[in-house]
């Protein structure tokens, strides 16, 4: 039997369960996370969200799915046709394939590759073609507009979050996912919002830029998701909805999807990068004796719980924070955000010569 | 084995599809997009090749960025089809020629390269794969920043030159323009802010 698991045939058919695994697991998720999202938004406004189907309005997210799938699909006449419906799928399959990577347990990720932190990088700077794509091919002014917005800001943010990222990759010594959260094994004092790191006891200063670094990636990572108060592609008041103005039923959901799991990804990402990815706040001698498939849940149930509150620290920015003005989101990206984290980029690596610490 | 044959001609015959709808698609925006997938399927090849950083690179920065800009300018365009197709029949001739430049040289060099190696001093440095201790990455930085340490830099000034002149070139101050000061604004305090005054009644504030 594990012959044939090792064939040709055999690899790809476990590949593909284990990339089913994870798109059925991802897609419930974020059937929830909506949910969550939507009942925070409500909680803060005092009011009570959905409350209708299902207990407590569990399965809004479900018939809304319905909703969308039995709706007609109008395409504009002017439109790229080609184009139009290619641009959610692009979106969604982006939004997807970047969980390829994500360490979700300790050797529970589909794919475990030397670049994986590029790979996430590559992925999400890709996603703007999704969107910019759906706001040519509509033909329409307010699509247009919020397209090229959308494209100048993912851009803007992104080279802040590659900067960010390369602070984690210094101190982590690879480019590894499974590594870097490995690096942080054995406390909340080893993860690298605190400096952290293996070497902490040398690191510890580090806390004084790394914490920055991790509010920076937090913002940062708003403002690439779109997401309030960064939500200018899509702002209502002034683009109606941006991007997906001429876009409804399956496609229009379809964006939705990925821009979700856009977001659940960054908080991921967070988690994985700053909060020390699968590894308890607490030292764990005690894994050493427990079943793999235990340790694996016990890892899971750590990356869940700090991806949903790195998400519901989104949410709650979302909900409170009102939304900024164009040029200021630009000002902050371009001349806040870029110039810290390229000093903290310099901070970091002079530290690492000095120390002299291999890795 | 045969995954990788299928994988490799599956992305060549998708790269070399792509170039060749880059030049005929009759949209220009069209084309960038074949252009995109051409970059993609690019990544596709380094990958299968060992060379997983330099992919990564490409998407980050031919597909994530480049790309993007191109795709930026030829949609605020307006491309004018017709005119664009006149002058086809005269700078055939032109093309073809730079075209065939092109390719001989590109076979020159890869029948160079499939005779020798390209890079006989490093020993096989693209590969990471079973049996190299070296990831991909380190193995670049290695040479990067020790043998070729005096190229890198001159390639970094290269790109500032071309990002300082791009800034002159575009860079207008227009007088009469008013900024906003964020500095100004965050510093206001009460004090500076407002002016408490006595109003007797019929009068306005003298300015």
């Amino acid at each position: 039997m594990a012959e044939f698991w090792s064939s040709p045939i055999g690899w790809t058919i476990i590949t593909v369960a284990h990339i089913l695994a994870v798109t059925v697991v991802l897609l419930l998720t974020i059937a929830f996370i909506i949910y969550g999202d939507r009942k925070i938004f409500a909680g803060v406004q005092a009011r009570k969200g959905p409350n209708v189907v299902g207990p407590f309005g569990l399965l809004q997210s479900f018939a809304d799915l319905g909703k969308f799938l039995v709706k007609e699909l109008v395409i504009p006449a002017g439109a790229d046709k080609a184009v139009y419906l290619l641009a959610p799928l692009i979106s969604v399959t982006l939004a997807l394939g970047a969980w390829a990577v994500m360490p979700i347990a300790p050797g529970w990720a589909v794919s475990d590759i030397n670049v994986g932190i590029l790979y996430l990088f590559a992925v999400s700077s890709m996603g703007v073609y999704g969107i910019i794509m759906g706001g040519w091919a509509s033909n329409s002014k307010y699509p247009f507009l919020g397209s090229l917005r959308s494209a100048a800001q993912m851009v803007s943010y992104e080279v802040s979050i590659g900067f960010v990222i390369i602070t984690v990759i210094l101190l982590a010594g690879t480019m590894n996912l499974n590594e870097i959260t490995r690096a942080q094994e054995g406390g909340f004092w080893h993860w690298f919002m605190f400096g952290g790191g293996p070497d902490w006891h040398v690191n510890w200063p580090l806390v004084l830029i790394m914490f920055p670094m991790g509010v920076i990636f937090f913002i940062s990572g708003l403002a690439e998701t779109n997401r309030p108060p960064f939500d200018l592609p899509e702002a209502e008041s002034e683009l109606v909805a941006g991007y997906a103005v001429e876009y409804g039923s399956t496609p229009y959901m379809l964006f939705y999807l990925a821009e979700t799991a856009n977001i659940v990804l960054m908080s991921g990402l967070m988690a994985v990068l700053f909060l020390g990815g699968w590894n308890a706040p607490w030292p764990t001698p005690y894994l050493a004796a427990w079943p793999a498939w235990l340790v694996g849940l016990h890892g899971l149930f750590f990356y869940a719980a700090k991806t949903f509150f790195v998400f519901f620290m989104n949410a709650m920015v979302r909900s409170i924070v009102p939304r900024y003005r164009y040029d200021q989101l630009m000002r902050l990206g371009w001349k806040v955000f870029l110039p810290t984290s390229l000093v903290a980029v310099a901070v970091v690596a002079g530290w690492r010569v000095y120390t002299g610490l291999p890795g | 084995m045969a995954l990788q044959a299928i994988a490799f001609y599956l992305m060549a015959a998708v790269t070399v599809a792509a170039g060749f709808c880059v030049v005929s698609a009759r949209n220009p925006v069209h084309s960038v997009l074949w252009l995109i997938l051409s970059f993609f399927s690019a990544a596709g090849l380094f990958v299968l090749m060992g060379a997983e950083f330099i992919a990564m690179l490409l998407v980050v920065v031919y597909v994530g960025a480049v790309a993007v800009l191109f795709l930026f300018v030829v949609m605020m365009l307006d491309v004018d089809f017709a005119a664009l197709r006149q002058g086809f029949a005269r700078y055939m001739p032109l093309g073809l020629l730079i075209a065939v430049f092109l390719a001989a040289e590109m076979v020159l060099v890869s029948a160079t390269v499939a005779g020798s190696g390209a890079a006989k001093d490093n020993e096989n440095p693209m590969a990471s794969g079973a049996g190299s201790a070296l990831s991909n990455a380190e193995a670049i930085g290695r040479v990067l920043y020790t043998d070729y340490i005096y190229f890198f830099q001159a390639a970094g000034l290269v790109l500032l030159v071309a990002m300082i002149g791009a800034i002159v070139l575009t860079l207008r101050h227009k007088p009469g323009v008013r900024r906003q000061v964020i500095m100004d604004q965050v510093l206001r305090t009460p004090k500076t802010g407002m002016r408490i005054t006595n109003l007797k009644p019929g009068e306005g504030i003298g300015e």
